[in-house]
């Protein structure tokens, strides 16, 4: 029995979602629905399979011969996991932030422009418009906008991560994974990119991942607590911080585990 | 049994003890190791110097008592190592690729690693007798086609270990970000792995350059050697180390100096390439 928030559409439906590694079940008969338009976090402790049901979304386990994925997971009433499926057009409508900022070893101009080229022929004009657009929804332009050939990799680590999402905002997602995107910035860079999401979320769909129980109650609407491979709890994030049904995730937000 | 924490204690003072061996030791290594190559160094300098004038690179090498130079046998070991780099490098960083980035732990992956490992530690002299038997007793003359190609294939397992290992070191998370922007696999190879690899797959060839310049043993068998300047390839053709051998065997004086300038000029040059592959890998890292 899928949880499902009553008042929005969803934009990805998860049915019946198992995961392996290898041997290891990591995701156990996971069934959710995210809503469009809205941010959505996943919480729980370290291993519970957050980040792996975050990377069956854009089927990132692809690269890993020994993990796969049994189950649906439907976009627009597409199912996701079949081989039918192409990988390279699924991946550039959904966009990831990794937990590590990885800037491309080239200029912060190209860093943009690459994703972009890959879908998209721009004139000289219109992709410097795309730069630009990318690094402003990013919060990031007045910063590199005099030095946007320069390597990505002499920025700080926050300039180096609101690069990343420049560059997934830059290709024009749907949807938007973000894989903690904030644990390894100072309180500054996390505080704009926090703003951020909740400046993006009119446009995309936000999925994110967080060990951070103060940020998924700061940016989400909805919260998923996750335990053991498990979806223990899904609701909206008010009444899942405030009044959770279960005992499990009173104690994880309470701190008194994990 | 615990000691108190003063210079005295038993335990502390063995460990100072092993540490001052051990240091002495390995230093004592270092210092053997340099004196040999400074050794060698400032023999070549000492007696190849006087050689190293511009005669040595405009004329060719003489007959017994005439003067000359090497101008023969440098073009055809630049032609030479040359067209070996131009035809191995492509084959190593293709075969490199394939293991690092598609075959990674299959077996066909291990097998291959396995056959060049010990293809890059296979004697040059057999090689040389490779490319004699399939090439050269087939079209019965020595050539320069047959050095390069003997030199092409001593530089394959060179290249291909190095961008091997290189395409390695490249993180998992940047090729997870280039496929998450859509990026097919292909792409992502050569737009973002080669690129955040490129100072060590182009110093791995370096390497292998300075590596074949100095070997002697599979041109022996395959190039020979010219008394003559020539640069046609399907004849058989001048090389520095080749001439380096006949002419320090040779009794004529004339030829001893020749083949001491053509000695220094081979290490300066390797010296060099060397230096110069450390300083880009050094810029990268």
């Amino acid at each position: 029995m899928p949880l499902t928030p009553k008042t929005t559409t969803p934009k990805i439906s998860v049915r019946n979602l198992n995961f392996y590694y290898g041997e290891f079940h990591a995701l156990k008969n996971i069934s959710l629905d995210v809503p469009e338009h809205r941010v959505t976090a996943f919480i729980g402790p370290s291993g519970c399979g957050k980040s792996t049901l975050l990377r069956t979304f854009n089927r990132m386990y692809d690269l890993y011969p020994k993990q796969r994925a049994e189950g649906s997971i439907e976009m627009d009433g597409e199912n996701l996991l079949t081989t039918k499926q192409d990988i390279s057009l699924l991946r550039s409508k959904i966009g990831m932030v990794f937990q590590k900022p990885t800037p491309f070893p080239m200029s912060i101009y190209d860093n943009i422009a690459f994703g972009v080229r890959l879908f998209e022929k721009l004139n000289r004009a219109e992709m410097e418009e795309r730069v630009e657009w990318a690094l402003h929804k990013a919060a990031l332009w007045d910063e590199v906008k005099d030095k946007l050939d320069q390597s990505g990799l002499s920025l700080s680590g926050g300039q180096q991560q609101r690069l990343c999402i420049a560059r997934g905002v830059a290709v024009k997602p749907e949807v938007l994974l973000l894989d903690e995107p904030t644990s390894a910035l100072d309180p500054i860079s996390t505080a704009k990119i926090e703003e951020l999401v909740a400046e993006l979320k009119s446009d995309y769909t936000i999925v994110i991942v967080t060990h951070n129980m103060q940020q998924a109650a700061r940016v989400s609407d909805y919260t998923a607590f996750m335990y053991l491979g498990e979806l223990m709890e899904f609701g909206d994030t008010d009444t899942i911080f405030t009044n959770p049904a279960q005992k499990h995730t009173e104690d994880y937000i309470t701190g008194r585990y994990g | 049994m615990s000691y108190a924490k003063t210079a005295e204690n038993p335990i502390y003072r063995r460990r100072r003890r092993t540490n001052v061996l051990m240091l002495s030791l390995s230093s004592g290594t270092v210092v053997f190791g340099l004196f040999w190559l400074a050794w060698i160094l400032i023999v070549l300098l000492m007696e190849g110097t006087d050689s190293l004038r511009p005669a040595l690179f405009s004329e060719s090498t003489p007959p017994p008592g005439a003067a000359g130079g090497l101008a023969n046998a440098i073009v055809g070991s630049l032609l030479m190592v040359g067209f070996g780099t131009l035809i191995g490098t492509p084959v190593g960083i293709f075969a490199g690729t394939y293991l690092a980035e598609y075959g990674k732990t299959s077996v066909l992956a291990r097998a291959t690693r396995f056959i060049n490992d010990v293809l890059l530690s296979a004697p040059s002299i057999v090689i040389g007798l490779f490319i004699y038997a399939v090439y050269v007793a087939k079209v019965k003359h020595f050539s320069g086609w047959a050095g390069s190609l003997a030199l092409a294939i001593i530089v394959v397992p060179v290249v291909v270990r190095t961008t091997d290992d290189m395409l390695r070191l490249v993180p998992n998370s940047l090729r997870e970000a280039a496929v998450a922007l859509g990026c097919p696999q292909w792409k992502m190879i050569t737009a973002i792995c080669y690129r955040a690899a490129r100072a060590g797959i182009g110093t791995g060839v370096l390497l292998a350059i300075a590596r074949i310049s100095g070997e002697t043993a599979p041109l022996l068998f395959t190039a020979l050697n010219n008394q003559f300047f020539s640069t046609d390839m399907n004849q058989p053709m001048a090389n520095l180390p080749v001439v380096i051998f006949q002419f320090a065997m040779s009794p004529y004086d004339e030829w001893h100096r020749l083949a001491w300038g053509g000695a220094a000029l081979i290490t300066l040059s390797v010296l060099g390439l060397n230096i110069l592959a450390r300083t880009l890998l050094a810029r990268k890292t």
